[in-house]
């Protein structure tokens, strides 16, 4: 039997407190779900945001949908959720081909937040990230300095979630905390 | 007496707050509000610097950044120095260094002024007739010589400590330029509600404003105008002010670079603060409000310190309360200068006005000037100017119908020249715009726009206050989207001016040094030279000659030179053309382009979750690609060789573990999924069995090595994919461009799993004892879990997909976990490894170890002209495939022909020799040059398990060739080795199956 | 920097895309029907014209998808983008015609 002290922890790859000024907070985002999802001609359906617009989001706490592309969703979820979001896939798309594969260590989240979080973006994002052009709600592929990253802006509220490959995380963190500081 | 020169009253300068700085040693007294410039001229100090070929004493020319001579060195702190700063532009405040260039010993006593008296050797062209002979004198002699008496200032030795910005920025409107026709067009776009950006590169928003001290406009002063409006601009939230911000590049779609000096000025600057900012801007349209600049007159020694622009001596007088002189002759061809001349007489200033023009084209402005008690002469040239390291008299004559008359000298201490206004048409002319030449105005003006873009005010060669308001207030309107303009009233601006070129002189012409380029030392009789010499071309005569290059990039030269080689030419201007403008418009500080991008942040280190464990563990690392690897293990004492070497044996003797976690994994899923991997890679995929795995090849459509890897089936519509490390991203892209535009009907999808999973490979004979205990749900035997097969289960509790593959011949396992658990599984299997002796090993007894078996690693066997059979897998390919892509290829002539280089081993005749990767291999080293290369070294390595050196080569017709001695280049000369198969260790493959 | 009209996205920037060449060379069916001649002309051959080219690009760092441009190589001037499999509606140049 397997020694209990050999079970692996997980362990994030950013240990960072957050990083604070007055106009913009830096924050490492915790673990959680996250599954990337393929499929054809799902518009119609109206769960797990599959009738999102390209480049919109829905959010509802920890879970989330972000439609990247005419074929392509992220889907997030809190840790313990993995599970009971790939019964929902099942349940909304039946016996519908798809590709549902895990990327939940993949990527790894930072938080911006507060009234400079969009000009710190901007100093390596180069989409115009004003409310008209990217409000609430948006969801998009996109670079930060030299990284690709999926951003993402789920409510009105100055705050922005940036997700990376796992090995981008120290460059995507350090970059915005360099860019709130000069923002 | 401090600032001796300041006048009474008058200026912009703050004289509640004096500021010191020091020049050359020498401190120097200002207020808040001046240059550098305005206040060294407060003091006196008019001889600021050397030109660059002559050493001439160089004084301020402009007051502005077309600013040619005026260069200094500013000293801010350690590592905080920049070279060639234009005085004119430097915002004089407390604590600035400041220094002189281009000159030793010291300013005023320069060894390098002997260039001037032997300026009849420094011609037009001086460096490409002179430094020609004898060649081997160019490195060692001519270069250092010609780069240690030449040059602008010199750079920092020590990195800078400031912090650089970076901000991408998108607007409706971006208005370039802040003088009257640019705060127009803001407050006319800002009306709209649409997002506005208002750039100007001085402190203060108001261009010509900011010294034009009587104009008005719409019946108030055009200062009480200028403040209004910028509280109008500053109210609107949607309008964004940026002064000390220069427009320097305008490219592709209306993006436009600007610089912003965040900080500089500042004695004591916010904590944190970056210098400057890059703000990159993306405008729906752009207004360029860029101004113009005004014209030096071309006579002799023109270049003498005192002698100035004619609006630069306004500046000085309006706005920063500066006297340049105390008798000052103005010179001119046109009208601007009058208000000039009347401004100086106003600040009590005595005036002289020697216009070129004859009496009968000279304007009401003539008239005006005597009424307030000047004396005008007109229709004059100027033949030379008198004095040494200040201008003490000017020498002018009648001149009619190019008869010179008597000379008079006038005494004076400055001079204040004007030969007309260049429209600043260099963002225009950036953004493909095409000049169209005016004759009226004598001026290349905007043309035909290539982009969103409208160019007003003097930029768009209209001079007249009330002109410049309307045509911007328009501009801003119309690039809003918004109907609507307005007329304003102002006071009338003096203009028109008759083009001068080199002014007529009855001097002898071989001693005239009439200066067209004063920072490049082009003299008009350089320009004639170079068409003497038959360079015609206007783009040969600026390289021949280098007028209008350089940190000016002839802001002030151009037009005069243009109109001099015109001239001599007999040809119109327009037939000329103009040299290319190129950004940047004004020089750039390196930190600004680099911004952020330095040290951590200049490119993302990749590293994988057991990186913090090896670089605990003494791994040094290697970059790869933009991965950082761990390299070798070396123990205290251990050198790289005798760290590799112990790694490679544990491995066959013991245990070894390994990070391949960096390895490309592409998740390929669909019903679909099978044929897809048919067309993509040479081998055959139908038949793989769910929990097995095969090696792939993968070609580009030419039939040329792309990549390869271990393919797993984990399902019957699912397959894991691993690629190289650095090929990860190439594949990925190189499917998706099949999936998408060849085989869009293929039911199949690709997601990149690359990070999701952390990758530990256990290799060597004790590597099932060492996982044993740690995995459960997978039985480990030979005969169930036999090589090449993946079985899904736990280890450490953690979710895995175990693979049994092996990159090194042996027994072998890579664990694949969420990169999450990587770390913890990485320790858990090191600890169980522990009475096993399990050795950490870097990618360099990895390359040893599979290179020990002959296998390629792709980019080093390969170079993209690589087939299958090159490297001995034609085996891999599917017979009975229809197609792949790069099938085609294999059956092209020269892919089928013989004599291609096919890989084989290498075997030292000196068993201890390493050869060097990338020697070339001839057969006979006796043959006369050039040899016959028959191929080249692609690895090369000792190897302790074969207790001798190794190789892989790429031979033409190698395989044809075994048993034969060859001979490999070493630094040393030649070294024999021979062609042996290229399965140095267990030949027979049996250690991996055990 | 060009701005490209993703067909998905819209208006983005030029560093979130890549050029594929020469766009409407399909990969012929059947190679092996093709002879040497003919299938070095589809591997290496490509127009250059001055003027209107059909390119492909992809939305690399955005939604990933390949699709086609109608640029004028001599201004840069995007003229129109279409999905992959779509014909574009302008006549485009062709130095080989």
């Amino acid at each position: 039997m397997l020694d209990r002290s050999l079970v692996a922890r997980r362990d994030r790859p950013l240990g960072a407190a957050p990083t604070s000024n007055d106009r913009a907070r830096v924050a490492p985002a915790p673990a959680g779900v996250r599954l990337s999802l393929r499929v054809r001609g799902a518009e119609g359906l109206s769960s797990l945001g599959l009738g999102l617009a390209i480049n919109r989001m829905s959010a509802e706490g920890e879970r989330f949908s972000a439609r990247l592309g005419p074929d392509e969703w992220l889907l997030g979820a809190g840790e313990a959720e993995l599970e009971t979001l790939e019964g929902e896939i099942a349940a909304a798309l039946g016996d519908r081909f798809r590709s549902v594969v895990d990327v939940s260590h993949r990527n790894v989240a930072v938080e911006i937040a507060g009234p400079d979080a969009a000009s710190a973006l901007n100093a390596g994002c180069p989409l115009d990230l004003s409310d008209a052009a990217f409000p609430a709600g948006s969801a998009t592929r996109t670079l930060l300095g030299k990284a690709e990253i999926v951003l993402l802006r789920p409510t009105a509220e100055p705050l922005y979630r940036v997700e990376c490959w796992r090995s981008f995380a120290t460059y995507v963190h350090g970059f915005l905390v360099e860019a709130a500081r000069t923002a | 007496m401090a600032q001796p020169h300041r006048l009474p009253q008058g200026g912009r300068v703050d004289r509640a707050t004096p500021i010191r700085f020091s020049f050359d040693g020498r401190t120097i007294e200002g207020f808040a509000g001046d240059t550098v410039a305005s206040a060294l001229l407060a003091n006196g100090v008019h001889l600021v610097g050397r030109s660059f070929k002559y050493h001439r004493p160089r004084g301020i020319l402009t007051h502005g950044s077309d600013e040619p001579s005026a260069l200094l060195q500013v000293d801010r702190g350690p590592g905080k120095i920049d070279p060639n700063n234009r005085a004119t532009v430097v915002e004089a405040r407390n604590g600035l260094t400041t220094s002189s260039q281009n000159r030793w010993p010291s300013l005023a006593f320069d060894v390098g002024a002997v260039n001037d008296l032997l300026s009849s050797v420094f011609v037009a062209g001086f460096y490409y007739k002179t430094f020609m002979w004898p060649r081997s004198f160019w490195d060692k002699v001519y270069e250092p010589v010609i780069r240690a008496a030449a040059g602008l200032g010199v750079a920092p030795q020590v990195a800078d400590p400031d912090a650089y910005a970076n901000r991408h920025a998108h607007c409706d409107v971006l208005i370039v330029g802040a003088g009257p026709a640019g705060l127009a067009a803001a407050l006319a776009a800002a009306k709209s509600g649409k997002r506005v950006i208002l750039a100007d590169e001085q402190p203060e928003f108001g261009g010509s404003l900011l010294h034009d001290t009587t104009a008005t406009i719409d019946g108030q002063s055009a200062e009480a105008w200028r403040i209004a409006a910028i509280e109008e601009l500053d109210g609107y939230e949607t309008v964004t002010l940026l002064p000390r911000t220069t427009a320097f590049g305008y490219y592709n779609h209306n993006h436009v670079a600007l610089t912003e000096r965040v900080t500089d000025h500042r004695e004591t600057p916010a904590k944190g603060a970056p210098r400057e900012r890059l703000w990159q801007v993306r405008a729906g349209e752009v207004v360029l409000a860029t101004g113009s600049h005004e014209r030096p007159l071309v006579f002799a020694d023109n270049d003498r310190p005192g002698v100035m622009l004619a609006e630069s001596v306004r500046v000085f007088i309006n706005r920063y309360g500066v006297a340049p002189g105390r008798r000052i002759v103005f010179v001119t061809s046109g009208a601007s200068a009058y208000a000039a001349a009347a401004d100086a007489k106003a600040a009590g200033l005595e005036v002289v006005m020697v216009d070129l023009r004859p009496e009968r084209d000279c304007g009401p402005e003539a008239a005006d000037l005597r009424l307030k008690g000047v004396e005008v002469l007109t229709g004059q040239t100027v033949i030379e100017t008198k004095g040494r390291k200040r201008v003490a008299g000017l020498v002018v004559a009648p001149c009619a119908n190019g008869t010179v008359g008597d000379r008079r000298v006038i005494a004076c201490d400055c001079v204040g020249m004007s030969g007309g206004w260049t429209p600043a048409v260099h963002l225009f002319s950036q953004s493909r715009g095409k000049l169209a030449y005016d004759e009226g105005r004598d001026a290349f003006l905007p043309g035909v726009s290539a982009q969103a873009e409208r160019s007003v005010g003097a930029a768009a060669g209209l001079y007249d206050l009330a002109t410049c308001l309307t045509s911007g207030y328009a501009a801003g309107a119309a690039a809003a989207g918004v109907a609507g303009g307005r007329a304003f009233a102002a006071s009338q601006t003096p203009t028109g001016f008759t083009p001068v070129r080199d002014l007529p002189t009855d001097a002898n012409p071989a001693k005239v040094r009439a200066f067209v380029d004063f920072q490049n030392d082009v003299t008009a009789k350089d320009l004639k030279l170079a068409m003497r010499e038959g360079f015609e071309s206007i783009e040969h005569v600026k390289r021949y000659t280098t007028t209008g290059m350089a940190t000016d990039q002839g802001k002030t030269s151009n037009m005069n030179a243009l109109g001099i080689v015109s001239k001599a030419l007999g040809r119109p201007l327009p037939a000329i053309g103009t040299t290319t403008f190129r950004p940047p418009y004004t020089p750039v500080t390196f930190g600004a382009l680099v911004g952020p991008a330095r040290d951590a942040l200049f490119d993302p280190i990749r590293t994988t979750p057991i990186h913090e464990w090896a670089a605990e563990h003494g791994a040094a690392f290697e970059n790869v690609a933009l991965w950082r690897r761990a390299w070798h293990f070396a123990r205290p004492g251990e050198d790289m060789h005798a760290a590799v070497d112990r790694e490679c044996r544990a491995v066959r003797e013991g245990v070894g573990i390994f990070d391949a976690s960096t390895l490309g994994k592409i998740e390929v899923v669909g019903p679909d999924a099978a044929e897809f991997m048919n067309r993509m890679y040479v081998n055959p995929w139908t038949k793989l069995g769910v929990g097995r795995c095969r090696y792939g090849l993968m070609l580009k459509e030419d039939g040329y090595i792309l990549d390869d890897g271990v393919v797993a089936r984990m399902a019957e519509d699912r397959f894991h994919v691993t690629t190289t490390t650095g090929g990860a991203p190439r594949v990925m892209n190189h499917m998706e461009d099949y999936l998408q535009t060849e085989w869009p009907d293929l039911d199949v999808f690709l997601t990149s799993t690359t990070e999701q999973w952390a990758v530990i490979a256990v290799q060597g004979p004790r590597a099932r004892d060492v996982i044993a205990p740690l995995v459960s749900g997978i039985d480990l035997s030979n005969e169930a879990f036999p090589h090449m097969s993946v079985r899904e289960g736990a280890i450490c509790g953690a979710p895995c997909r175990l693979f049994r593959v092996s990159f090194t011949g042996d027994l072998g396992f890579e664990i694949n976990v969420p990169a999450d658990y990587g770390r913890a599984v990485w320790e858990a299997v090191f600890a169980a490894g522990e009475p096993y002796g399990i050795t950490p090993y870097g990618t360099e007894a990895m390359h040893v170890l599979r290179a020990e078996k002959g296998y390629i690693i792709v980019g080093q066997e390969t170079d993209g002209t690589v087939t299958p059979d090159d490297v001995g897998l034609a085996g891999m390919i599917a017979k009975a495939k229809k197609d792949f892509v790069g099938k085609r290829s294999l059956a092209r002539p020269d892919v089928v022909a013989a004599g291609r280089k096919q890989l084989v081993g290498l075997a030292t005749e000196t068993a201890a020799l390493v050869l060097d990767e990338g020697a070339q291999i001839v057969a006979d080293p006796g043959e006369p040059i050039p040899m016959t290369m028959l191929g080249h070294v692609t690895s090369s390595y000792f190897s302790a398990n074969c207790g001798r050196s190794i190789a892989l080569a790429l031979v033409a017709d190698g395989r044809a060739l075994m048993g034969r001695t060859l001979h490999v280049t070493t630094p040393a000369g030649f070294a024999a080795a021979t062609v042996c198969d290229p399965v140095f260790f267990d030949s027979e493959g049996g250690r991996i199956h055990a | 920097m060009l701005l490209i009209d993703c067909p998905f996205c819209g208006t983005r920037p030029e560093t979130e895309f890549r050029c594929g060449g020469e766009a409407h060379i399909a990969r012929p069916t059947d190679p092996s029907a093709l002879d040497d001649g003919a299938w070095a002309e589809h591997l290496f051959v490509r127009s250059n014209p001055r003027g209107l080219h059909a390119e492909r690009w992809i939305h690399a760092h955005g939604c990933g998808r390949w699709f086609n441009a109608v640029r004028d190589t001599y201004t840069d001037r995007f003229v129109e983008t279409y999905k992959a499999g779509e014909q574009p509606s302008h006549p485009i140049d062709d130095a080989r015609a």
